[in-house]
């Protein structure tokens, strides 16, 4: 026991709600690792800890929100974006992340990913892409790659999944980037790239489900998901989004494809108000609206 | 605390009762609304949008009722007043944030102007028939509070109350209207803001290491606090402890679910808000509540006019409902039934059955909405339930 | 009195709403009447048949639906076809004189015609037909008081066509003095 105790405190341990350990997740599953990335792009940033806020919505990535020690909302199943807008509208001054999954956030909660970056709403939306729907048991998701087997596909994945960041150009993300659990210091040095960016930000990244995905698919377990991530990622920033589709083990192209400069919409909004009302507009949001 | 002026359009006004909705929510300090267009409550976050801006804050269109129903609550955790409206398919759409409202006691106003349904139905036609789906239509067990206003001052008035209401119990807050009260132009008046009385949001006066988020205060109701004020607090749909951290022991669950339910019905008697003609030697109630209440009124008017001893019980505040009352008068000796009118096959008159079990005959003056009783049908009720009653004798 | 039924009927897009909240607002503001406005219309955001329809009363309105309205104000014929047998007995008829054939004509009514359209064209501007129509309502029927109709109009027409819309107020209100006066449609125009 003494030699624990004269280990020197985990770096990022102020970052977490270590009251709440052990957390939820399976032996090399690989959200946990981007959770530490993003405790450590958030140290990297220098940003007021207090002004941070993250928001999730339901499944295994959707417990980050509890398990990270900021002002922090687990809300409902595909909802986390449009609770965030509320929020990062009503009060500019915070930095706010949504961190979520694949299924959260493209499948029920798709029509708002596409409309928040459409509107370039500031937020930082952070997406695990396990290629299923682990909390519920493995079923297919809206990223699972043709020909997978979840336990809803038993003979094979029929359908073709969205290639995120092409979806995440296509509606107005003005920064879009692609890694995997692999990629931990590029991973943490596109979470530090987001906070310094205002405007719609997304960031994919490809992680291991050693308990679902890979067991039914026979991929073995995380570290072999690892191997697979090392090997078949070809970097290639800037390369075009409509490019980047994954597909069942084959290569993965990751890098940033996107980072652009375009008005927030709460930007616009004041321009456009202040244009149609002129001296009888005072300025928007800020102390006004919060009591 | 009083209203701020600023949005307070002070005056006697000829305004229908989605505007006056509009106006009350100004005058409660609420300066964030998102929402979905649906007829016929639109025209409530038109006229928030057009005057908003100019009092500093926002309506967000959103893209469903959904994404509305959780977006205002994001914005309530970030410290604004926020509300959203809808009627009868984004009613439905909205249960489930309804639901979350409860859970993390997001304090909330939720307006439903009731059209004929079910589905798409009677879009520009008047119903109550979501007063049910009002009070259960989210999964789980809850308690909310929910005002049924009457004409277009009431929308203004109640707007105001409904804000107020969820401050005060942290609670959703659910404006039931329909589309002749959502339609109807008429006189309101607007008091001065010195004459508005608001309930601030109840905010910890505790520092974060000593702070709870779900510690109830002797009243049940735990204090709030706002993002970005260093509380690092943590808000979840799931069963929490007092911490605000999800938990799957049945006795948290136990305790949470109990304290949600009991914060609003212990208060059922602060909470009853009620209009009454002529019950004190009524033969037969008819109670009524919304743009009913007020044809069953002329009813009852017709009624006393011909030597019939009929009174009007009007809810104000359908929930929780006015159990306690209700109890009282059905003991009543010389009460000959109650006539519960309501434009549905027959929602709240199964909560006065529930109330008054055996005590005195319920019956249901109802239709299936598109339109409002006419005063003489509903009489010909009184009078059979009046008559029925001699027969017996 | 105890209380009044109007309606005021015709097609979207001649302005029928605004008619009655003119009237309805002059009621209200000004004279210190309650009144229930309430509308229908169909589906079209053009062209369908619409109405608006204001009980009157010194109490508080408990029924907000006309019945049997005591004045009909009808601005086309479907409107007219729809509405006059509604008419309650001894009410009053008013129609747009060539706009609206008043037939079949129901018993003991009083009809008035006005040519609100052509009124409204002589200032320039056909689309202020409504406020010639709530002028000529004003002068004979005698409600609201006509001032209380002017403040009323201030407060309900857009910015900037208050003059316009005043002045086919005041066309109709003169043309309808006239009409009680006991002149004719052509004596008047002429």
């Amino acid at each position: 026991m003494s030699t624990q105790q004269s280990l020197p405190p985990n770096p990022v341990e102020t970052l977490l709600r270590t009251d709440r350990m052990p957390h939820i997740w399976c032996p090399g599953c690989g959200i946990g690792t981007t959770m530490n990335c993003f405790a450590r792009a958030l140290q990297q940033a220098r940003l007021d800890l207090d002004k941070v806020v993250i928001v999730s919505g339901i499944g295994c990535t959707g417990r980050v929100a509890g398990y990270a020690h900021l002002d922090s909302f687990h809300t409902t199943h595909g909802r986390a974006i449009p609770f965030a807008t509320g929020l990062k509208l009503a009060n500019p001054e915070l930095t706010v992340v949504v961190y979520s999954g694949d299924g959260d956030l493209i499948a029920i909660g798709g029509n708002h990913f596409i409309h928040a970056a459409r509107r370039n709403v500031d937020l930082k939306v952070i997406c695990v892409n396990n290629f299923i729907y682990g909390m519920t048991g493995g079923q297919v998701g809206p990223t699972t790659p043709a020909t997978a087997l979840t336990s809803t596909t038993p003979y094979g994945c029929p359908e073709q999944p969205f290639n995120l960041p092409h979806l995440a150009e296509s509606a107005g993300a003005v920064y879009v980037a692609r890694w995997t659990a692999y990629h931990v210091r590029q991973i943490t040095h596109s979470m530090v790239e987001m906070f310094r960016k205002s405007g719609f930000c997304f960031l994919e990244i490809l992680s291991p489900c050693p308990t679902l995905y890979q067991r039914r698919n026979r991929l073995g377990d995380g570290l072999e998901a690892m191997k697979y991530y090392k090997e078949a990622s070809v970097t290639r920033h800037g390369a075009p989004t409509k490019e980047v589709a994954l597909s069942f083990q084959g290569p993965i192209v990751v890098g940033k494809f996107v980072d652009v400069e375009r008005p927030t919409y709460l930007e616009l909004l004041n321009q456009q108000l202040a244009r149609a009302l002129e001296a009888q507009y005072t300025g928007c949001i800020e102390e006004h609206v919060r009591g | 605390m009083k209203a701020d002026p600023r949005g307070v359009l002070s005056g006697v006004h000829f305004l229908d009762g989605d505007q006056a909705c509009a106006e009350g929510a100004l005058a409660a300090g609420c300066r964030f609304a998102a929402g979905y267009p649906i007829t016929p409550s639109t025209e409530i976050v038109e006229r928030f949008a057009q005057r908003v801006p100019l009092l500093g804050g926002m309506f967000l269109q959103m893209e469903d009722e959904l994404a509305a129903s959780i977006a205002i609550q994001g914005a309530v955790w970030a410290g604004a007043k926020a509300f959203t409206v809808t009627s009868g398919p984004g009613f439905s759409l909205m249960m489930e944030h309804i639901g979350y409202a409860a859970m993390t006691e997001t304090p909330c106003v939720i307006v439903d102007v009731q059209r004929g349904g079910p589905s798409t139905g009677l879009p520009t036609l008047p119903a109550q028939a979501d007063m049910q789906q009002a009070r259960w239509g989210s999964h789980g067990d809850y308690e909310l509070i929910a005002l049924a206003p009457n004409s277009p001052q009431e929308c203004f008035d109640l707007t105001i109350e409904a804000f107020n209401l969820a401050e005060r119990y942290r609670t959703p807050v659910l404006l039931m209207m329909d589309e002749i009260v959502g339609h109807m132009t008429e006189r309101v008046e607007i008091p001065p803001a010195e004459q508005i009385e608001l309930v601030p949001r109840r905010y910890t006066t505790k520092p974060p290491a000593e702070y709870q988020p779900f510690a109830p205060e002797a009243d049940l109701v735990p204090a709030m606090v706002r993002a970005g004020q260093g509380y690092r607090f943590h808000i979840t749909g799931l069963t929490h402890d007092e911490r605000g951290y999800p938990t799957t022991s049945v006795a948290a669950h136990d305790r949470l679910v109990r304290r949600l339910v009991a914060k609003i019905r212990n208060h059922a008697a602060q909470l009853t808000r009620v209009e009454e003609h002529f019950l004190e030697d009524a033969e037969v109630i008819v109670l009524a509540y919304g743009i009913t209440s007020r044809v069953a009124l002329r009813a009852v008017q017709m009624a006393r006019a011909r030597g019939i001893a009929a009174g009007l019980l009007r809810p104000i505040l359908i929930w929780p409902f006015l159990e306690a009352r209700l109890r009282q008068l059905a003991r009543r000796p010389g009460l000959s039934g109650i006539l519960v009118a309501e434009i549905n096959l027959g929602q709240i008159v199964r909560e006065v059955e529930r109330c008054v079990g055996a005590q005195v005959p319920v019956q249901l003056a109802g239709h299936a909405g598109g339109s409002v009783h006419h005063p003489q049908e509903l009489f010909e009720a009184i009078v059979q339930m009046a008559h029925a009653v001699e027969i017996e004798r | 009195m105890s209380e009044v039924e109007i309606q005021i009927g015709g097609l979207g897009g001649q302005g029928v709403i605004l008619a009655g909240m003119v009237i309805g607002r002059g009621l209200v503001l000004y004279d210190g009447y309650h009144v229930s406005l309430t509308q229908s219309f169909g589906p079209e955001a053009r062209g369908s048949a619409c109405s608006a329809q204001l009980v009157v009363s010194r109490e508080p309105v408990l029924y907000p639906y006309v019945t049997n309205p005591h004045i009909l104000v009808t601005l086309s014929q479907e409107a007219y076809r729809r509405f006059v047998p509604s008419l309650r007995p001894g009410g009053t008829l008013i129609v747009e004189a060539d706009l609206v054939q008043a037939v079949p004509l129901p018993d003991a009514v009083a009809l008035y015609r006005v040519p609100a359209t052509r009124l409204a064209e002589a200032l320039g501007r056909r689309l202020v037909m409504n406020m010639v129509l709530v002028g000529f309502f004003t002068a004979v029927i005698g409600l609201p008081h006509p001032d209380s109709v002017r403040r009323a109009i201030r407060d309900s027409v857009p910015t900037g066509t208050e003059a316009l819309n005043l002045a086919a107020f005041e066309q109709g209100y003169n043309f309808g003095l006239k009409q009680l006066a006991g002149k004719s449609e052509a004596d008047i125009l002429h």
